[in-house]
């Protein structure tokens, strides 16, 4: 009897000891684990300009401009605060369109433009038709065609 | 026919669903056979012993 | 109760009832895999947003799912087997961590052929894929130290202790994606208000889920009950239940 007792102990101490230190090395990595950083903190200097570093947003509804000759592509990143101009050269994921929440990786320029090297597409945790889709924006802006960004 | 060639082809995205789900398939079915051919195994091994051992003391 | 448990932990009851389970199990995993693979694959229409890409989720998820709820299981039977030196815990706690290292696997893989097409890369060091990531190491971890040394029940403790520790693991990949901005997107069915998936494609995914359920435990007894084979290859009801070809 005694000696499972102590082996018990010795579980509940040693899964208090392991939440314990997890706790205090989440606490300690903190912001350090963001991935990306929004354009607000961009804007604010939040994100070292010396590296390179990842933002992420929606991309502004009409904000897409194509250059006539390569396939570099500008378009502006919106946290709904705050607008950053990203220049990208390269292919850009299926997923990305107007109003997609996008995450570039690249450097900011001396120009406040944030020249990208890599853009991924990050999509919602939405899953339906593209009939339900539709019906739902509708729905939402009221009957309306579409509502002013 | 048609609908089924659509079927296969995902709507241009084939290599990817049917990567994943080969690749889970495999997996998966490794994770049936390999148990089996380990009791099959050891079934066979033990049955094996134990009739030596009968045999040598009758 | 205590009877019944008792009696159920007991290799040679335990052995003989995995045997009579075994079939009927691996008949429903069958006929639920069919029925969620074609609700998920025929029935289910494309996605608003990812086409037909979406369709990875169906297998992608029930397998993330699993990674976790195997991991629990293995930790509680290694911790059971760690207090109480009850022989069946740490068979089970064994037999657990490749069928858990597997769906982790599954998960991985299939989440980078999904990321390809949708994201745009196979993978990135974001929260969630970096902690599935450490999860699959700590199967790995498990199933190493399950294979160290000779005597299998000094491994199965050394292995629980690790199993334990590593569970800290478990509601940091949970949460990855609450607490830190991920590449990886939020839940969209374990959310405390309604899934923000359309029923049509939430049906086969649960269906799917259950299906994995089975399949844990269809391939879970017949690990261990060759496990328990190995281990106990000395004792009298191995000689009795191969005699009668069970």
């Amino acid at each position: 009897m005694k000696p499972r007792r102590q082996r018990m102990i010795f579980v509940a101490v040693m899964l208090l000891g392991v939440a314990l230190a997890g706790v205090l090395v989440l606490q300690a990595i903190g912001e350090n684990m963001l991935y990306f950083y929004s354009p607000t903190q961009i804007k604010s200097g939040e994100a070292p300009t010396n590296h390179t570093v990842r933002v992420g947003g929606l991309v502004v509804e009409g904000s897409i401009r194509r250059e006539t000759q390569g396939v570099t592509v500008h378009f502006e990143l919106t946290d709904t605060a705050e607008r950053i101009t990203i220049a990208y050269t390269g292919i850009l994921p299926d997923l990305f369109r107007e109003g997609q929440g996008i995450v570039a990786r690249g450097r900011i320029g001396e120009d406040g433009v944030f020249m990208a090297e890599e853009v991924l597409a990050k999509h919602d945790e939405n899953y339906m038709p593209p009939d339900v889709a539709e019906a739902l924006e509708t729905a939402r802006s009221g009957g309306k065609v579409k509502a002013a960004p | 026919m048609n609908n089924l060639a659509e079927f296969f082809h995902m709507g241009g995205y084939a290599l990817y669903v049917w990567s994943a789900y080969g690749l889970a398939t495999v997996v998966l079915g490794y994770n049936i056979l390999a148990p089996l051919w380990r009791l099959r195994g050891l079934q066979r091994r033990l049955a094996l012993r134990h009739a030596k051992n009968n045999g040598a003391t009758p | 109760m205590w009877y019944w448990l008792h009696r159920f932990s007991s290799p040679a009851y335990f052995y003989r009832f995995a045997g009579k389970a075994i079939p009927w199990l691996a008949a429903i995993t069958g006929l639920l895999l069919l029925a969620g693979l074609y609700g998920g694959l025929v029935l289910a229409p494309a996605d608003y947003q990812q086409g037909d890409s979406y369709r990875i989720i169906f297998i992608h998820v029930p397998s993330a799912w699993m990674s976790l709820f195997i991991y629990m299981v293995m930790a509680t039977a290694g911790g059971i087997g760690l207090i109480w030196h009850i022989k069946l815990a740490e068979v089970i706690a064994a037999s657990s961590a490749p069928i858990g290292a597997s769906f982790t696997f599954i998960a991985l893989a299939t989440g980078s052929l999904w990321g390809k097409p949708m994201w745009g890369t196979w993978w990135v060091w974001d929260a969630r894929l970096t902690s599935e990531l450490i999860l699959l190491f700590l199967y790995f971890g498990v199933i190493a130290l399950q294979s160290a040394g000779e005597d299998k029940r000094t491994a199965s403790r050394a292995s629980a202790i690790l199993a334990l520790v590593g569970v800290i693991n478990i509601p940091i990949i949970h949460f990855s994606v609450e607490w830190w901005n991920t590449l990886h997107q939020g839940a969209t069915v374990s959310k405390m208000d309604a899934p923000s998936i359309h029923t049509s494609m939430l049906v086969p995914l649960l269906i799917m889920a259950v299906a994995c359920k089975f399949y844990y435990a269809t391939s879970l007894l017949m690990r261990a009950r060759a496990e328990l084979l190995d281990r106990e290859h000395n004792s009298h009801w191995i000689r009795d239940a191969l005699k009668n070809h069970e």
